[in-house]
């Protein structure tokens, strides 16, 4: 199956240099300063829009049902026909019109969303380039599961607010206009309905979320520990016990979430008595004051825009479900300036340099064509000064002094595997490349792609071993062909022999460049010619030469 | 059920009798309002209860699951949950089984309420207006039928679409997550406008489907008010001949719309319904677990294991063919070979994960196939290449094999391991803030708790820094002096353990390497 997101890098597109990343540093299309925090008033108006279209075909609704009773009250006392005309005509557009005037809304409603979640991602996207969120990968599929958010805050918040409350306050205003008594009891009936109990329903919701969230992790853990370490529990005879607390979870979970229905359910029921009330305390009212055909008509008019404050009730509890999503990408729905830009430097020195928590006092002069290793134990340090090398990390201490043209990249510890094609994959690190070009660096690095040069990698390159996975990040690596190489593990997942096989090959086609290596295995480093190699621990470089060290912990 | 059921049955009733008291009401005399308001609290308070049962049947059925699905996955063991599929039954105990949440509490009332509403409608129209009870019954299938026609018509192509766009989707988490890598290699801001293009494609095409998911609302939703429009004008033009009286009048026009509203609630509810019943039928088809054949045979030490003649092939190709080996007491077999060769699957074919697909496991001369299987585990230790930690104190990751295991043999299993951290110390979700080294101890100190005749250990040391190396090396030298050890080894460092060394490529066993 040829995926359809193949070639969807267009980084990889030949108009773009190796270096260019030529765009302005301003994204000036993000719709300037005008309406919702920048987008423009576009969106705010197709939005408004959507809404108007919405509160249209409620009103149709509400008046189809009113009309209606009007034609029959009236009719009831026998009037010639030429009186229930316009009647008859409008019921029947009315009914009609409804359902044309919902579907439009719908659309509109989504195309609207849809443009902002566009813009959404491209600035979120922008914002990352500045402000990395902290790590892990759950964070990230949460702020793109929060873009959602925003989507049903459009679609399932706002627009139904608009449209009913719109209709909600219209059908009061002509009513008071048509005998302020009845007006009044209705407007007191809405707002009860309309006003208080959503508010009421958005408080339950936070309230059960808020129970539910440390159910629902305690219950996840419990089931990643029965699933997941299910070869342990095999293993050691526990599976039983860890089905237990798994079961127990679920049960607790059960618990409260039976509890949290009754009083949603109670609400909803609280909310339909509230609009029998009000239909029957208008009908009381109107009696008295009006003739019996408009008492009738406004009180099943009641009727209709009572059921108008469900929406209202569903909005509030969807709003209050979705308010967590939108407060974790709040920081992010601004305008995005990029100021990232990837440094240049051929040589490169590093003066006391410190990173909060990661390293300290580092000291490193990198000039032209020097080869570092860096060892230590996992924890040391080493891959944030490989990052600190590459500009991606700013040091909160000290300074990175860089002189001449070229740039520090290679292979880092955080290296992504893009849901693309292999070779696509590889040409991001040099969209010029020749095919046999990017198959002859690929076997460098240890990894024959040319019978899996169009095969997708799948997400996180899933269809590839770990190992295979790390060779491809190499060959990439290199095909980069970058002033200052760096290499974070770039052995990791293969046998010793091969290791060593594959990391002389890489030094020898690295040739006279600058390569600074991060490795755990000492043992391989000899006569690949390295300068310097410095040994890590808790931050600091420790050792400067590999001698002491070899001497300490013979492999 | 049944009490759905009734439930359903006592809303139409409080539906026809809350209709009939507001248009009695609506016609002059305002003493039926009492039975009008009545009727709709009653209503209000049934059809609450309605959702209330179907909630708890929610519930009840998604912790039902829930367990039945943990010990399925218990039954199958793990060779069957390996790769992608404990993330997914993960996911599908999760979050996937609270879709049921939208078929039971969102779909199911209204399916109820979509049969016994419209029944004591036609019943009632019938009896008050012939006419009119004949228009609904010819207009109140059109739902069911334009909802299976357009959807029938339609589902083959938004299918495509959906598959599509969550692909499509997916690029956006796909761009996030790469975006250090897209910044190493300079093509970050390049990539903005990717994004924008790539959210835009996604819009238009999501737009397209929507034209068309929508148009089954769209049905629905006419269907519903024309009925109205088609009740009430022939009723008021009998109204106007004095064929018809205005109470009956006006409870046609009352009960027309009632008789299509939970049709419409079932209809937009099903598609999110339908999310719900795919979980169910994943869960179904997982708790349709064969339950392995028990064996019974116990053995006693020494042990002699041996393999026969022993294929076993995965899907993805073969792991290990034709391997005839023998492991006596107190052998200390060292598997070496490069990756994939099948050294792992050698040790879950001990465990008792997999089962030879040709070939015969024999211990002591007992197909190990027919051995008590917690019996025979009872007297292993394993020492995985990555071991799960688990949610809880570090004493008890430790005392996974004996939870009545006294603290100071808990402390001393540690100590042997070269474990230094306190033993209270609770650790997070997968034994998240512990580094590999760590880890691979856990594993060691269970291994050393377990206190089994037989050892088996898959690369100890895989992933670890040199520091870390030497103290599980040590550990590993200490455990498996005076036991049957098989291990799988890279590094040289552990090769010291073993007394015999195997060489395995490409599922063969190769040769036996001279110690």
């Amino acid at each position: 199956m040829t995926s359809p997101r193949s070639g969807n890098l267009p980084g990889n597109r030949p108009d773009v240099g190796p270096r260019s990343g030529g765009l302005p540093g301003k994204l000036r299309d993000l719709g300037g300063e005008g309406g919702w925090r920048g987008f423009g008033w576009g969106p705010v108006a197709r939005v408004a829009w959507a809404g108007l279209i919405g509160a249209a075909a409620e009103a149709a609704g509400v008046a189809l049902m009113a009309t209606a009773t009007w034609l029959l009250m009236t009719a009831a006392q026998q009037p010639p026909i030429t009186a229930l005309t316009v009647a008859i005509v409008s019921v029947r557009a009315l009914a009609i019109g409804r359902g044309g005037l919902r579907y439009l809304e719908r659309l509109a409603g989504h195309d609207a969303v849809l443009r902002i979640v566009t813009e959404l991602r491209a600035r979120i996207f922008a914002h990352l380039i500045d402000r990395p969120p902290a790590r892990g990968a759950d964070a990230l599929s949460r702020m793109v599961s929060d873009v959602d958010a925003v989507q049903d805050l459009v679609v399932r918040v706002t627009l139904p607010i608009v449209a009913s409350g719109l209709i909600c306050v219209a059908g009061v205003v002509a009513v008071l206009g048509f005998d302020p008594a009845t007006g009044l009891t209705l407007a007191a009936g809405l707002m009860l309905g309309g006003g208080v109990l959503p508010v009421v329903a958005a408080k339950v919701v936070r309230r059960g979320a808020a129970n539910l969230a440390p159910l629902r992790a305690e219950h996840a853990v419990a089931t990643v520990d029965a699933i997941h370490g299910a070869a342990d529990l095999a293993a050691y005879g526990a599976t039983g016990r860890y089905e237990a607390i798994a079961a127990r979870h679920a049960d607790e979970l059960s618990t409260v979430e039976r509890s949290l229905a009754r009083r949603s359910f109670a609400l909803d029921a609280t909310s339909t008595v509230l609009t029998g009330l009000t239909a029957a305390a208008v009908l009381v009212v109107a009696s008295g004051r009006m003739s019996q055909v408009w008492a009738a008509t406004l009180a099943v008019g009641a009727l209709a825009l009572g059921e108008l404050t469900l929406n209202l009730l569903g909005a509030a509890r969807k709003g209050a479900e979705v308010a967590s999503g939108l407060r974790r990408i709040e920081p992010y729905l601004g305008p995005a300036e990029i100021r990232w830009e990837r440094p240049e430097g051929s040589s490169i020195r590093l003066e006391d340099v410190g990173v909060d928590g990661r390293i300290e006092g580092v000291d490193l002069d990198l000039p032209h064509g020097k080869k570092v290793a860096v060892v230590g134990p996992s924890g040391a340090g080493k891959s944030t000064l490989l990052g600190v090398i590459a500009g991606a990390i700013e040091p909160d201490r000290g300074r990175v002094v860089r002189r001449g043209d070229g740039v520090a990249t290679g292979l880092m510890a955080d290296a992504h595997l893009f849901h693309t094609s292999v070779e696509q994959n590889l040409k991001l690190a040099d969209p010029h490349a020749t095919d046999e070009t990017v198959m002859r660096v690929a076997l460098i690095a240890g990894i024959d792609v040319a019978s899996r040069y169009q095969e997708n990698v799948g997400e996180n390159g899933a269809e590839f071993s770990g190992g295979e996975r790390q060779r491809l990040s190499l060959a990439r690596a290199l095909l980069a062909e970058p002033t200052v190489l760096l290499l974070d593990e770039p052995t990791e997942g293969l046998d010793p022999a091969h290791a060593d096989e594959v990391l002389a090959r890489v030094l020898k086609h690295a040739h006279d460049r600058t390569v600074v290596l991060v490795t755990h295995r000492l043992a391989g480093l000899d006569g690949l010619g390295f300068d310097e190699v410095l040994v890590m621990d808790q931050g600091r470089i420790i050792e400067r030469n590999s001698e002491g060290w070899m001497r300490a912990h013979p492999a | 059920m049944a009490l759905l059921g009734t439930l359903g049955i006592l809303v139409a009733i409080s539906i026809i009798t809350a209709a009939t008291g507001l248009a009695r009401a609506l016609s002059g005399d305002l003493t039926w309002l009492g039975l009008f308001a009545g009727a709709f609290a009653a209503r209000a308070a049934l059809t609450g209860a309605l959702g209330i049962v179907a909630a708890r049947m929610a519930a009840t059925a998604k912790a039902t699951l829930r367990k039945d699905l943990v010990q399925a996955a218990g039954r199958r063991g793990p060779a069957w949950l390996s790769g992608q599929r404990a993330g997914e039954l993960a996911t599908l105990t999760g979050r996937g089984l609270d879709g049921l949440d939208g078929y039971f509490s969102g779909y199911l009332p209204q399916l109820v309420l979509s049969v016994t509403v419209p029944a004591a409608v036609l019943l009632t129209l019938a009896t008050a207006d012939l006419a009119s009870a004949v228009i609904v019954l010819l207009t109140l299938p059109l739902i069911p039928i334009f909802g299976i026609l357009i959807g029938w018509q339609t589902r083959t192509a938004t299918e495509r679409q959906w598959r599509r766009l969550s692909q499509l989707g997916g690029h956006f988490l796909d761009m996030v997550t790469g975006l250090p890598t897209l910044k190493a290699f300079g093509r970050a801001r390049a990539q903005v406008d990717a994004v924008r293009q790539m959210a835009d494609r996604h819009r238009v095409a999501t737009m397209r489907t929507l034209r068309i998911a929508f148009l089954s609302a769209l049905v629905l939703e006419i269907v519903g008010t024309i009925s109205v429009a088609l009740v009430a004008v022939p009723v008021g033009l009998r109204l106007l001949s004095g064929g018809m009286t205005l109470p009956v009048a006006m409870l046609v026009l009352l009960l027309t719309p009632e008789a299509f509203a939970p049709l419409r609630a079932a209809g937009t509810r099903f598609h999110a319904s339908m999310e719900g019943l795919t979980a169910l039928d994943q869960a179904f088809g997982l708790l349709a677990a064969p339950a392995g054949a028990r064996g019974t045979v116990v053995v006693e030490q020494p042990f002699t294991i041996e393999l026969e003649r022993v294929t076993v092939a995965y899907e993805r190709g073969v792991a290990l063919s034709d391997v005839d080996l023998t492991i006596r007491e107190g052998d200390r077999v060292a598997l070496v070979g490069p990756s994939g060769a099948g050294k792992s699957t050698l040790l879950a074919l001990l465990l008792g994960f997999v089962a030879p697909s040709r070939g015969r496991v024999l211990v002591n001369g007992a197909e190990l196939s027919t051995l008590e299987l917690s019996a025979w585990r009872s007297r292993l230790a394993w020492v995985p290449q990555r071991a799960h930690l688990f949610a809880g104190t570090l004493a008890s990751n430790i005392a996974l094999g004996d939870p009545s295991a006294p603290f100071e043999t808990i402390e001393r299993a540690a100590r042997a391991a070269a474990l230094p951290h306190d033993l209270s110390l609770t650790l997070g979700e997968r034994g998240h803030g512990m580094s590999s080294g760590e880890r691979q101890r856990v594993a060691l100190a269970r291994a050393f708790l377990r206190d089994a005749p037989v050892l088996l250990l898959d690369e100890p040391t895989a992933r670890l820094d040199v520091v870390s190396e030497k103290a599980v090396v040590d550990a590993t030298l200490r455990l498996a002096e005076g036991r049957t050890a098989v291990l799988v080894a890279h590094r040289p460092a552990l090769l010291a353990v073993a007394n015999r060394v195997l060489r395995l490529e490409n599922g063969r066993l190769l040769e036996e390497v001279p110690v």
